[in-house]
């Protein structure tokens, strides 16, 4: 055998075990070092309740309130099965509205609030002019309520 | 007439051609660069709107995403010249890989700078230590520690090799930074940047972001063959060819 193959053996070689090692990375992404917690998983105790964590999710139509002077906000972030009560004293970035994604930074109060210290707008990957997207909007909730299936993990993440 | 590809892996060889082809492609990446801004800015929508509202920031994109996009790919291109330049021991490769670094370098920083730029307005943060983001900084760090282990070491040789394996293993951030959006189940990969898909986009956008894509391609072309050029001469300097070219008058 040649030097030349057999570098180019061990070179494959690596470049096999750094695809495995990719993919070990990509898995603990996954699960366990997430980036932010769903409603849920706090719900189920998965959340650290001794320091500041992020909390992701919906904001739940209907209950954005302002107190006071507009800076100290209160929202529920929702993931459609389980919701979280926010209370926040600061100004909301440009992207954040009810119905919209948001993640949170902070910790859980002992009365199951969340006090967040900073709040963050969560867009979906749509690029479209406000006609078109009101029209997709509309036509994906229709497509929603006619075929009555029930919702999948991709309906789920289009949403947010 | 069969085209030998091995003929051009040879520096005397290669170095006219890319002579003749570097204008070319400043030519392209001109020509694009205007179409896409123009297009960006004159062609395309004043704000967004669904569950993405953004205003006139959203343009940042034609910048960004291509920037993103090319920090990635170069980095790919940068291990593909050194594997081979490992496997063949061929000069050529390693000088590849050393000139095609600097401009991978430059655009993981404008990916990271304009995105941070961007993050602002919409997210409400420059920084945040979401994985896309952690990711592509790690790249950067991939870039600067394979061109610094380079410099770091005297012998030419040496150095081609040692920084070679360096990007190699660092190509393990690559599919990181893809699926760190991309995963198949979106309930899965929680992150602050949103996902992306091209069908997604609209036209004119999609269009003027295609275009700065290809003109950040041909402006890689340009600059990677004009930093080859000047590797090659400093490499081959004692070279009969090059001696020539330096004196055409002959005078050795």
């Amino acid at each position: 055998m040649k030097a030349r193959q057999k570098r180019l053996i061990l070179i494959g070689l690596a470049l096999g075990l750094i695809g495995l090692a990719s993919a070990l990375a990509i898995t603990a992404l996954n699960s366990n070092i997430s980036y932010f917690f769903s409603p849920s998983q706090v719900i189920a105790g998965e959340a650290p309740l001794d320091h500041v964590f992020r909390l992701g999710g919906l904001v739940q139509p209907g209950t954005l309130r302002r107190q006071g002077n507009g800076l100290l906000v209160e929202f529920a972030v929702t993931d459609n099965r389980a919701t979280i009560q926010v209370a926040y004293a600061g100004i909301l970035p440009d992207l954040f509205k009810e119905g919209a994604g948001a993640v949170a930074k902070g910790r859980l109060r002992p009365d199951g609030v969340f006090q967040a210290e900073e709040v963050l707008a969560k867009h979906d990957e749509e690029y479209m002019p406000p006609e078109v997207a009101k029209t997709l909007q509309t036509a994906h909730a229709e497509g929603v309520s006619q075929t009555k299936t029930p919702p999948t993990a991709e309906s789920a993440g289009a949403s947010h | 007439m069969a085209l030998n590809p091995f003929k051009f892996a040879a520096p005397a060889v290669f170095y006219p051609l890319a002579n003749r082809l570097i204008p070319w492609f400043w030519t392209l990446t001109g020509i694009l660069l205007a179409l896409g801004l123009y297009w960006g800015f004159f062609q395309t929508p004043d704000q967004l709107g669904g569950n993405n509202a953004q205003k006139e920031y959203y343009r940042i994109i034609f910048v960004h995403v291509p920037a993103a996009w090319m920090s990635m790919w170069l980095y790919v291109i940068m291990v593909f010249w050194a594997a081979v330049g490992l496997v063949f021991n061929t000069r050529l490769s390693f000088m590849m890989a050393n000139a095609v670094a600097p401009t991978g370098a430059i655009f993981t920083f404008l990916a990271l700078w304009t995105g941070a730029f961007w993050g602002r307005p919409s997210w409400g943060t420059y920084w945040d230590w979401d994985p896309r983001l952690t990711s592509e900084l790690v790249l950067f760090f991939l870039y600067l520690g394979y061109l610094a282990l380079h410099a770091a070491i005297d012998d030419q040789r040496r150095a081609d090799r040692a920084a070679a394996l360096l990007a190699i293993v660092g190509l393990v951030i690559v599919p990181v930074i893809y699926w760190s959006i991309n995963c198949p189940d979106p309930t899965q990969c929680a992150s602050l940047h949103q996902r992306s898909n091209l069908t997604r986009i609209e036209g004119n956008i999609l269009f003027a972001m295609l275009t700065m894509t290809l003109a950040f391609w041909m402006y890689s072309f340009a600059t990677s063959l004009m930093r080859l050029r000047t590797l090659i001469l400093e490499r081959e300097a004692e070279a009969s060819w090059v001696q020539e070219l330096l004196n055409p008058r002959g005078g050795r």
